[in-house]
C-alpha cells in the first residue's frame, strides 16, 4: 500500500467527522485522521478506557500506562476521562460514540464489512471491532480499495469471515467515496482522476455517480 | 486483617487447574509481580481469562512458554506468536471473544448476574452455537457470565485496607476482575495507610481485595523493567 493512498483516505474520511462528537478510530489507516482534523474539535474515544486522547507523546512525556487501543503510546487532553473495560464498552455499545472508523478487509455491495479474520489464517483475534461495528451511531469503513494481490475489497459478497450483520455506511478509498443504503451501492465522489468507466472495469461491476 | 503479602506467598494460593482472571491489557496494567512467581511455580493446566496473553516477553507469555496455560478466554491473541502455533498444533485452546463481551462477561460474573444478551457478534462466526433472542424486533445473543478461582489484578496505590486506585488506561479489566475472582490478589506500585485515599478517588472497594503485593516493577519510558 503506497502511504500517499493511505492520506487520501484519512484525508478524505476527515471530511466526514463534524465539531463535537465522540469517535473512535480503529487501529492503522483510521488513527492517520487526527492529522486532517483541522480546527474540528472532536472527542477521540479508545476503547480500553479513555475519552480524550491527545496527539503521541514526546519524550518526557511517555508513560507505558498510557496507551491506545493499538498499544501505540498516547497523551491525554483537558477534560479527558480514564474508565474500566466495561464501562468503555458500554459507552460502544449503548450508543454514545457518534463514529467508528474502521479498517477493512472487505466490504459487500450491501455494506457489510469483514475486518477480524483472513481466511486460511489462524483467527484468533477480535479485538472491540464486532462491538464499535454494533455499536457507534454511524460507521465509516476505510482502505485501499484493493488488496495486495489486486483483488477489489467491494465484492458482491463476503468472502471473508462477516464483523457483524450491521451495514457500514460509507467505504472510503483513495480511488472512490461508496454510500451504503437499501438501495444498494452508489458513488458518491470520485477521488483522483480515474473516470468512472476506468473505476467500474477494475471493479467488474456497473455503478453509478451519484451527487449528494 | 493483614492483607499485605510477600512474593514468596503466592504461588501456595494458586492449585493446578484453576481458572485465572488476569487483568492487562497489553501489558498496560499487568500484574507482572505475580506472574513472575507464578511461572516459577510448579502449577500447571490454568485456563487463563484474560485480553491477551502478555507481550514481549512479559507477564503471561511467561506462563505460556513454562507450559502452564491448557486454555486462554479473551480478545486478541494475534499478537502471541507463539500461542497462535500453539494452537494451530493443537495443545492451547482458545475462546475468542469480541473485547466488549469479555469485559461485560467479567463484569457479570462478579455481581452475581448470570449472563446477558448482546448484539455484538450477532451474524458472525463468534456466534455459532449461541442461544439467540429477538428482544424489540432486534437479535441478540446470550453470553454467560465468567468468574475465577482466583483474579490477579494491576492497581496503582492500595491502602492497607485494600481499598485502590488506579492509573490512566492500567485500570483496563481490573476493576471488573476484581470483583469476580474467589481469591483477589492486588499488585500495587504503592502502599498507603488507611485514610488516606480519598474516598472519592477509590475504584475498588477493599471488600473485593483478599492479598495485596508491593510490586517489583518501575515504568521506564514505554518499558515496566524490575526495579
Amino acid at each position: 500500500m503506497s502511504n500517499s493512498a493511505k492520506y487520501i483516505i484519512a484525508k478524505r474520511a476527515a471530511q466526514e467527522l463534524h465539531d463535537g462528537q465522540i469517535v473512535n478510530l480503529g487501529i492503522g489507516i483510521p488513527t492517520l485522521l487526527t492529522e486532517y482534523l483541522d480546527n474540528k474539535v472532536v472527542y477521540l474515544q479508545t476503547e480500553n478506557g479513555l475519552l480524550g486522547m491527545g496527539p503521541a507523546p514526546s519524550d518526557d512525556q511517555l508513560d507505558a500506562d498510557l496507551m491506545n487501543a493499538g498499544k501505540e503510546p498516547i497523551t491525554f487532553l483537558p477534560g479527558a476521562s480514564f474508565f474500566n473495560s466495561a464501562d468503555s464498552f458500554a459507552m460502544i455499545r449503548g450508543g454514545h460514540v457518534d463514529v467508528a472508523v474502521l479498517g477493512v478487509l472487505q466490504v459487500s455491495h450491501d455494506g457489510e464489512i469483514a475486518n477480524w479474520a483472513v481466511p486460511n489464517q489462524p483467527i484468533l483475534g477480535v479485538g472491540g471491532a464486532m462491538d464499535l461495528l454494533i455499536g457507534a451511531n454511524k460507521v465509516i469503513a476505510v482502505g485501499t480499495l484493493f488488496a495486495k494481490d489486486g483483488t477489489p475489497k467491494l465484492v458482491p459478497t463476503l468472502t471473508y469471515k462477516s464483523t457483524g450483520a450491521r451495514k457500514v455506511e460509507l467505504f472510503i478509498t483513495e480511488y472512490a467515496v461508496f454510500k451504503f443504503s437499501n438501495q444498494g451501492v452508489e458513488i458518491v465522489e470520485i477521488l483522483n482522476d480515474i473516470t468512472l468507466d476506468e473505476l467500474n472495469e477494475l471493479l467488474g461491476i456497473r455503478l453509478e455517480l451519484v451527487k449528494h | 486483617m493483614n492483607k499485605m503479602i510477600s512474593v514468596r506467598e503466592i504461588n501456595s494460593l494458586f492449585k493446578d487447574g484453576d481458572q485465572i482472571l488476569v487483568g492487562g491489557f497489553g501489558i498496560s496494567g499487568t500484574p507482572l509481580t505475580v506472574l513472575d512467581e507464578l511461572s516459577t511455580s510448579e502449577h500447571k493446566g490454568f485456563t487463563i481469562i484474560s485480553n491477551n496473553l502478555g507481550d514481549h516477553g512479559q507477564g503471561l507469555h511467561k506462563l505460556f512458554i513454562a507450559g502452564q496455560i491448557v486454555k486462554a478466554i479473551g480478545s486478541f491473541f494475534s499478537i502471541n506468536r507463539e500461542a497462535v502455533m500453539a494452537w494451530s498444533r493443537g495443545e492451547l485452546e482458545i475462546d475468542l471473544l469480541p473485547q466488549g463481551t469479555l469485559a461485560e462477561a467479567i463484569r457479570c460474573g462478579g455481581a452475581g448476574i448470570g449472563g446477558f444478551y448482546t448484539k455484538t457478534a450477532v451474524g458472525t462466526e463468534l456466534a455459532k452455537g449461541k442461544e439467540e433472542k429477538i428482544i424489540d424486533g432486534e437479535k441478540y445473543i446470550f453470553e454467560k457470565a465468567l468468574k475465577g478461582d482466583v483474579a490477579i489484578i494491576k492497581a496503582k496505590v492500595a491502602d492497607t485496607l485494600g481499598n485502590l486506585t488506579y492509573h490512566t488506561t492500567a485500570r483496563n479489566f481490573n476493576p471488573m476482575m476484581a470483583t469476580a475472582g474467589k481469591i483477589v490478589i492486588a499488585e500495587v506500585d504503592e502502599i498507603v495507610e488507611v485514610g488516606e485515599l480519598d474516598p472519592e478517588t477509590i475504584v475498588t472497594p477493599h471488600a473485593y481485595v483478599d492479598y495485596i503485593i508491593q510490586s517489583n516493577y518501575i515504568k521506564e519510558g514505554t518499558d515496566y523493567l524490575v526495579k
